[in-house]
């Protein structure tokens, strides 16, 4: 299997293996092993659930720090729409984007823009013949799981690049024109609220990314403060509409374009249950379908620093008070091309038991036949998420049968019975002798 | 190999598991994404016709590397005309039932749709039975 790059990784330190992350997985990636979480590659999808649901603090997400800027001559900050969401109401996005620009970048390019020339293109591929729904490309988590939960529905996906591709492309090309330079001296990086992100930078779904790295929202979060307070810090024109800074949030990105008929859904596992209603030929009446991975959408992700409720109300005023400014102009580029994806986005088949379909059927029955002798209690002692999990993992050769740890019990039972049968057994000559020199006793 | 579910009329908080486990039984062994999708629409459809129209009903489906077959058989009213009962929005299925969004009458064209061969006898006031086919072919060709 091909080697993934994943931005959600483990603190062996701070693990306890206390099973809290293997349940709540969407793809049943985790397992405990020998008292430490463990990360089934082939299968995580980066959405980051698992960060949030560790009470130890032991998932964390690989980002890039600040010290990155030094590789480049010039350096790009593209701030995402939820960012703006993260200050209080009197701090308007110049003054953020001032903030950021101080923390050692030359330049700045706002990701609502990007979405703003990514919600045009959307207009004009809704008019065209599609399966429908058609199914956001923006977040790469719900991608992610769609290559490996759903990959009858991958063609569903628009073929669009995301508002952070087009903006990093956008900001290059913005440079380049601007001072002349090279593009390998460019450096991009993105304010990220998710890991999700950070592996589509690494892991590109198009040819290639335009984006170089990912910066944590929630780890410059604290600095940014600092700076906002700081008197050299000096506002920044922010371009950015109502139309595009609402893709940072649940809803905000249907709002943004035109059709007939489209549904929102946020949170994964609420994503989980309608790509399972459209996988069943259902919603086929609805136009454009938006899937976001995090409850809220990328206000609520796992690097945010700010509570995703209190962000929301940020956002709804922020773009209520965006609408009802003028709109400034914006030299966008026309041509679908620019924003096609330029490869297909294929399945990820992690979950066959053999690549031997003939096998993998005699190895499912076994699967049946252990989950049926198993106690279905799903408690996660063994490590696996459910029994029927356990099951697989045992077939795949990966556990035992005496991780169950009622299995366990039985067995030790039975061992314990064994073991009371053979104390009241005598070695037969020694029992003979005894009862000789009994009875001999007796008669004596 | 085969499973089987029991299926109870009117449950309708219950109807898709018996497909859902299929698809995921589909996935593990490793069947074509096309095969996989077709099975899981054809179960469903299944699985919630027994719902809507019979008291109780049986959904099997046996898993061969080169097919998937789909057995339904219910205990229920039956169907009295079988080719009305093919066209599409043609549904007998009461208006309650209807305003839950199912039983749009688009059940068995959907099944029809997604199946290689498809057999169905029925006898009024006694029950139904459906054997669907899918061949798993290798995607691209049809
Ligand atoms: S939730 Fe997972 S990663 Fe966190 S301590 Fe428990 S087992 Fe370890
Ligand atoms: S919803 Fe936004 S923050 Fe959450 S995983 Fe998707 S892109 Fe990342």
């Amino acid at each position: 299997m091909q080697q993934y790059f994943h931005s959600v990784k483990l603190d062996e330190n701070k693990c306890k293996g206390c099973t809290n992350c293997i349940k709540r997985c969407p793809t049943e990636a985790i397992r405990v092993r020998d008292g430490r979480a463990l990360i089934i590659e082939e299968r995580c999808i980066d959405c980051g659930e698992c960060i949030r649901i560790c009470p130890n603090q032991a998932k964390l997400a690989i980002t890039d720090s600040l010290e990155r800027l030094k590789n480049y001559k010039y350096t790009i900050a593209l701030p995402a729409p939820s960012l703006y969401a993260q200050f209080e109401p009197k701090t308007n996005p110049e003054e953020i984007l001032g903030a950021l620009l101080t923390l050692g970048f030359n330049d700045i390019y706002e990701v609502a823009v990007g979405a703003e020339a990514v919600s045009m293109a959307l207009n004009n591929y809704l008019q065209q013949d599609h399966p429908k729904p058609l199914i956001s490309s923006a977040c790469p988590a719900v991608v992610r799981l769609m290559q490996v939960r759903f990959p009858g529905l991958l063609k569903h996906i628009v073929s669009i690049e995301t508002p952070m591709e087009i903006s990093a492309r956008l900001a290059r090309e913005k440079a380049i024109q601007q001072y002349g330079l090279k593009d390998e001296e460019i450096g991009v990086f993105f304010i990220t609220p998710c890991p999700a992100k950070v592996t589509a930078i690494k892991q590109p779904f198009g040819e290639k990314s335009y984006v170089n790295g990912a910066i944590s929202m929630s780890t410059i979060y604290g600095e940014l403060l600092h700076r906002l307070n700081s008197p050299d810090t000096r506002p920044v024109e922010s371009l950015s509409g109502a139309c595009g800074v609402g893709w940072g949030k649940a809803g905000g990105e249907n709002h943004a374009i035109w059709c007939n008929s489209h549904l929102a859904v946020d949170g994964i596992h609420s994503v989980i249950n309608v790509l399972e209603e459209i996988e069943r030929g259902r919603l086929n009446d609805i136009d454009y379908l938006e899937a976001q991975a995090c409850t809220g959408g990328c206000i609520g992700g796992p690097l945010v620093p700010q509570n995703l409720f209190v962000a929301r109300v940020r956002m709804e005023k922020l773009v209520k008070k965006l609408s009802s400014q003028k709109t400034k102009p914006l030299q966008l580029p026309k041509d679908p091309d620019y924003f096609r994806l330029t490869k297909p986005i294929l399945p990820r088949p992690t979950l066959k038991l053999s690549e031997d379909i003939d096998q993998a059927i005699s190895m499912l029955e076994e699967v049946e036949r252990i989950t049926e002798d198993l106690p279905g209690l799903d408690c996660g002692s063994c490590g696996s998420p459910s029994c029927r999990a356990l099951a697989e993992d045992i077939v795949r050769g990966h556990a035992e049968t005496a991780f169950c740890i009622f299995k366990l019990r039985e067995r030790l039972q039975l061992l314990a019975q064994e073991m009371v049968n053979l104390s009241l057994k005598q070695p037969p000559a020694m029992g003979r002798a005894r009862e000789v020199e009994i009875k001999e006793g007796d008669t004596r | 190999m085969q499973f089987e579910f029991n299926i109870e009329g009117m449950n309708f908080t219950r109807a898709g598991e018996a497909a859902a486990k299929i698809k995921k039984a589909l996935q593990l062994v490793g069947m074509e994404v096309e095969t996989v999708r077709k099975a899981l629409i054809v179960a469903y459809e299944a699985e919630l016709n027994i719902v809507i129209h019979a008291y109780h009903g049986k959904l099997t489906a046996e898993v061969n590397s080169d097919r998937v077959e789909i057995k339904a058989e219910d205990k229920g009213p039956g169907i009295p005309d079988i080719n009305l009962a093919m066209k599409e929005g043609y549904s007998t299925a009461p208006p309650n039932i209807r305003e839950m969004g199912f039983g749009a009458g688009m059940g068995l064209p959907n099944i029809e749709r997604c199946s290689d061969k498809l057999e169905i006898t029925s006898e009024v006031n006694q029950g139904t039975q459906l054997l669907a086919t899918i061949y798993n072919r290798t995607s691209g060709e049809k």
